[in-house]
């Protein structure tokens, strides 16, 4: 990149302090994966490779509630939310450009953060500083504090007399709130929490979820509520 | 299957998803019901891993610490605290309280 471009100087600028502030929230990650079940090793590899936060997040809270049992429940709650990265990898790959391999290694590192960087500026040059510079911040920061927190967290004990239990519930609510800014949305979510909530007590752990899903899908589908298309 | 065996399985989907935007045709996945209801399927998840993680122990309903511990967490949200302060905030709030002898 040139140091000569401001537009680059500041997409850097924005990528570490984006990648900073993310990768702190993976101590929370690795400490609430020990408290979930899982070994320090398996926090670590979750961290490395499958690296998307809110599909990390949802794997583990579906275990934490119901053991490798929930595991089928978990795995399709962590897919079903890794689909927005598909749709970020479209507006990214005119940033990445071609090559097989270059383009299989930004397909990894393509998550909320990469995408709204590399986006959010117009000279090519500073996108791909943006895509790149998150990418590597937030990677190499995220499975650093993710081994951090999995190792606090096998020395804590008792999850729930840390209030662990509770700062999950609130990283949910973290990774739900920048998206709660139309009335779609909204409605989308009060409806997923009331048929979640209605679910709980009388199906197997991880399915309420995936009903509250279906909600979505529903009104996703017929657009209730939402904006007209634009013609397609 | 072991958690093993639903880790991989399940970072082998979410690495396919993401590479399957840099595969498919732009015009797929660019249909305006396929973007919103993938935005909505995220945000209906979301709001339910909520609900399971505040009221949830194992398959029952309670009411605790959780509860208040979120509230402020939300608070913190509403005022654009930083992500790590909001959440380590939450845990504290629910900390304090079981340590008192709430929930």
């Amino acid at each position: 990149m040139s140091p000569s471009s401001p537009a680059v100087a500041a997409a850097v600028r924005e990528s570490i302090a984006v990648g900073l502030a993310v990768s702190a929230y993976g101590v929370s990650f690795g400490a609430l994966a020990v408290a979930a079940g899982l070994d320090v090793w398996q926090a670590c590899v979750l961290s490395l490779v499958m690296f998307s936060g809110g599909s990390q997040f949802a794997l583990i809270g579906v275990i934490a509630t119901g053991g490798a049992t929930a595991g089928a429940a978990g795995v399709v709650s962590a897919t079903l939310l890794g689909t927005r990265n598909a749709l970020y990898a479209l507006r990214v790959a005119p940033i990445v450009g071609p090559g097989v391999l270059k383009r299989a290694w930004a397909a990894q590192w393509t998550i909320d953060e990469t995408a709204a960087v590399a986006t959010a500026h117009e000279e090519p040059a500073a996108q791909r500083a943006g895509f790149w510079v998150t990418g590597a911040i937030i990677y190499v920061g995220w499975n650093l504090t993710t081994l951090l927190g999995a190792l606090l967290g096998d020395l804590i004990g008792d999850p729930s007399a840390w209030g662990l239990d509770a700062a999950a519930a609130a990283a949910f609510l973290g990774l739900l709130w920048p998206r709660l800014k139309r009335l779609q949305p909204i409605v989308v979510a009060v409806a997923a929490a009331v048929v979640a909530a209605v679910l709980l007590p009388v199906v197997p752990p991880g399915v309420p979820v995936l009903g509250a899903a279906a909600v979505a899908i529903v009104i996703g589908v017929t657009n209730w509520l939402g904006p007209k298309d634009a013609a397609a | 299957m072991t958690i093993w065996h639903w880790i991989l399985l399940a970072s082998i989907l979410v690495y396919a998803l993401k590479l399957s935007g840099y595969l498919v045709p732009a015009r797929v996945l660019e249909r305006p019901p396929v973007a919103r209801t993938a935005n909505l399927m995220t945000v209906g998840l979301l709001a339910a891993l909520v609900v399971t993680q505040t009221l949830g122990a194992g398959t029952a309903l309670v009411a605790d610490a959780r509860i208040p511990a979120l509230v402020v967490a939300a608070v913190l949200f509403a005022v654009r605290a930083p992500f790590i302060v909001a959440v380590t905030a939450a845990a504290v709030v629910a900390a304090l309280l079981r340590m008192t002898g709430w929930g």
